[in-house]
């Protein structure tokens, strides 16, 4: 009797130990942080959305009016979700072609220019993203850099600004420093050794790849996928900027209501609605592909 | 011309029954400035342990690449059951190296790893996962091993993967770049015996390349000493051991002591003033060194006498398990005394001793 007393004592200061160890006060101010800055927003989000519709009664009216809209068969809102999320999955596809010759070239090409072209990539970052896009936009625009130039020898530009291709390319070329860098890693970790010995044993160059190469590569392939994605999915001054509104993004569409339209509820249920289709298609994709298994943990 | 002998003929076939495997002529590599292998001409036959030993930055592994394929050579000619591969990339040689890292797919099961050379040559799944599971019983990895992930595997057990996974592949020669390296002592010297039996049992030409002449001499059936690019000698355990061409492979091969000593006019040889007179057996030129083994130098004095004796101090005593090591101060040289432990009576450190050899027993080098 008094020694299961004395184990129910211990038990309670262990799990009092373990709450108050070391590890858990060094990373309190990591969880105060993640409180304030990541988990108040995301609260203050899902409740607004549950609010009478063009008011600002979070957590003090509940309501499913917002979500009734959004799914009401007259609504053409799930346009912009089908846009927003074939826009990114395009975009991540090209910048899969696109950036898997340069991480390569990066990890065991260039050798000692790898960090310079590294560099060369990083750069465009430092300066804003919609002054880029514009940028772009006196590019392509008729009479600007490329229409210009092409008129002194007697052609024109194609019209391509303001059309889904034009937004796609600003998808694409913004976000491909972070396609470029999970990838390299990636790559850069797979020893030579293991590309060596398979070729020793009789592997061709595009066996080497299906079965050493990307297998190892995987970890940072996804991890550029995924970040990709989700930034590609929120992205909303490629589509106003240079897609000139063509198409409106289901960003575009969050924002409006949060600002012309003044309707903070419904734009909370679209960012919730948001929320679960991006973080449900991410979670889908990283549970298909055992990263374990790929890392060789298992 | 008459027709040749009989007895010439059967030699004739003889030696083209044992027409070597491979031959290496004037192997050269450069790497800018520096030549890693220096002209490399080796003949070696098949079925052939053959262990190339140097120290570290001779070039040996330059050479184990090259011969694998990984690394072209600047000039000279890899032939391989008579022709000429130099070109072939490492893909269609018939030859496969264990590197030392081991180079395991990480990603992929025991079973995977091994299969690999096979599913590469289009081999059913089927047909691969019967040859897996008999190289593995003839590496004696447990048989539940087939679905584990290599990085779960113990040293010795990798070690064996690596290998089953070579046999796989079915090589004519078999490239070895120390991968017993990263094991500690017990097990590799558990592993050198179970790769020479396992050579014994498979009748395949092993190249093996290590820094360690004990490993060397364990496994092989001719070792060739490599130094600064270049095979300096090349010999069976026994020739290395018995009779080192020079200084270095008689320094290489471990602890041996050395005196470089010139002829007097009387016919004897000295080291200089306070050292000497030797004797060396048999004729010797003018100068050279003369080398003995620890084991053959022995303390005199108390009635056991020596031939040629050389006075010192006793400067340290090692236990190395059944035999005793001392080292001798004579003059500003350390000399290496090995005695078994049942013959040793350890004198006092710091006391005065006096060693000696036999001339039977040195060997004279004059290179």
């Amino acid at each position: 009797m008094a020694n299961v007393q004395g184990m129910a004592e211990a038990t309670g200061a262990g799990w009092r130990d373990r709450l108050f160890s070391a590890g858990a006060r060094c990373a309190l101010p990591v969880y105060v942080l993640l409180a304030a800055g990541f988990l108040a927003p995301l609260v203050t989000v899902v409740a607004f959305s549950f609010a009478t519709p063009r008011s600002f009664d979070a957590f003090r009216s509940f309501t499913l009016a917002n979500y009734a809209a959004i799914f009401d068969p007259a609504n053409t809102v799930w346009l912009s979700f089908a846009w927003s999320i074939a826009l990114a999955a395009t975009a991540v596809l090209i910048l899969l072609l696109v950036a898997y010759p340069i991480a390569y070239g990066l990890a065991r090409v260039f050798g000692r220019w790898a960090g310079l072209i590294s560099l060369l990539f990083v750069f465009p970052l430092f300066v804003s993203e919609n002054i880029r896009l514009y940028g772009w936009v006196l590019f392509f625009i008729r009479g600007g850099v490329l229409d210009g130039t092409l008129g002194y020898v007697g052609l024109s530009a194609p019209d391509v600004l303001y059309t889904v291709g034009a937004t796609l390319f600003g998808m694409v070329y913004v976000y491909l420093p972070f396609m470029l860098f999970p990838m390299t890693l990636g790559l850069s970790t797979v020893p030579r050794d293991l590309i060596e010995a398979a070729r020793d044993m009789g592997a061709s160059r595009l066996q080497i790849w299906r079965e050493i190469e990307l297998p190892l590569a995987m970890p940072g392939v996804l991890i550029g996928v995924l970040l990709c994605f989700v930034l590609s999915v929120g992205a909303v001054a490629e589509a106003k900027i240079l897609g000139g509104q063509s198409i409106i993004v289901i960003t575009h569409d969050i924002e409006i209501a949060f600002t012309y339209a003044q309707n903070w509820p419904l734009g909370s249920a679209l960012a919730v609605l948001l929320m679960l289709v991006v973080g449900g298609l991410t979670l889908a994709v990283i549970g298909r592909i055992d990263l374990d298994r790929i890392l060789g943990r298992r | 011309m008459t027709r040749p002998e009989p007895a010439l003929a059967l030699a004739a076939a003889d030696a083209m029954a044992r027409e070597p495997i491979l031959r290496l002529s004037g192997i050269a590599k450069r790497f800018g400035t520096v030549a890693a292998v220096d002209g490399v001409d080796l003949v070696v036959p098949e079925g052939e342990f053959l262990t190339i030993v140097g120290p570290s930055g001779c070039g040996k592994t330059t050479l184990l690449r090259i011969l694998a394929g990984l690394e072209q050579p600047g000039d000279g000619a890899i032939v391989l059951r008579g022709q000429v591969i130099n070109d072939l990339p490492p893909n269609r040689r018939p030859t496969c190296l264990v590197f030392q890292s081991l180079a395991l797919f990480p990603h992929k099961t025991v079973g995977e790893n091994i299969a690999f050379p096979l599913k590469m040559k289009g081999v059913s799944p089927a047909a691969c996962e019967t040859r897996s599971r008999e190289l593995m019983r003839m590496m004696r990895l447990p048989d539940a091993y087939f679905t584990r992930n290599v990085t779960r595997c113990s040293g010795g057990e990798r070690q064996r993967v690596a290998l089953a996974r070579a046999f796989a592949y079915d090589p004519d020669v078999l490239f070895f770049d120390e991968p017993l390296s990263a094991l500690d002592y017990k097990l590799k010297k558990l592993l050198e015996k179970e790769l020479k039996d396992i050579h014994k049992e498979t009748g395949k030409t092993f190249i093996y390349i290590t820094h360690s002449l004990e490993e060397a001499m364990v496994m092989s059936d001719r070792i060739a000493v490599m130094r600064s690019g270049r095979i300096v000698q090349v010999g069976t355990p026994e020739e290395i051991y018995t009779s080192p061409a020079n200084r270095f492979v008689a320094e290489f091969m471990g602890e041996v002591n050395v005196l470089a000593v010139r002829r007097r006019p009387d016919g004897l040889y000295a080291a200089d003033e306070t050292l000497g007179p030797f004797r060396v057996a048999g004729a010797a030129p003018s100068e050279g060194y003369i080398v003995v083994r620890p084991e053959f130098l022995r303390i005199v004095g108390d009635g056991a006498e020596a031939e040629n004796v050389i006075a010192g101090k006793l400067y340290n005593s090692y236990s190395l398990g059944s035999r005793m090591q001392y080292r001798v101060r004579a003059g500003d040289r350390l000399l290496i005394v090995e005695q078994s432990r049942a013959a040793a009576a350890t004198p006092q450190i710091d006391s005065d001793v006096v060693v000696g050899w036999d001339s039977r027993d040195a060997l004279f080098i004059d290179d």
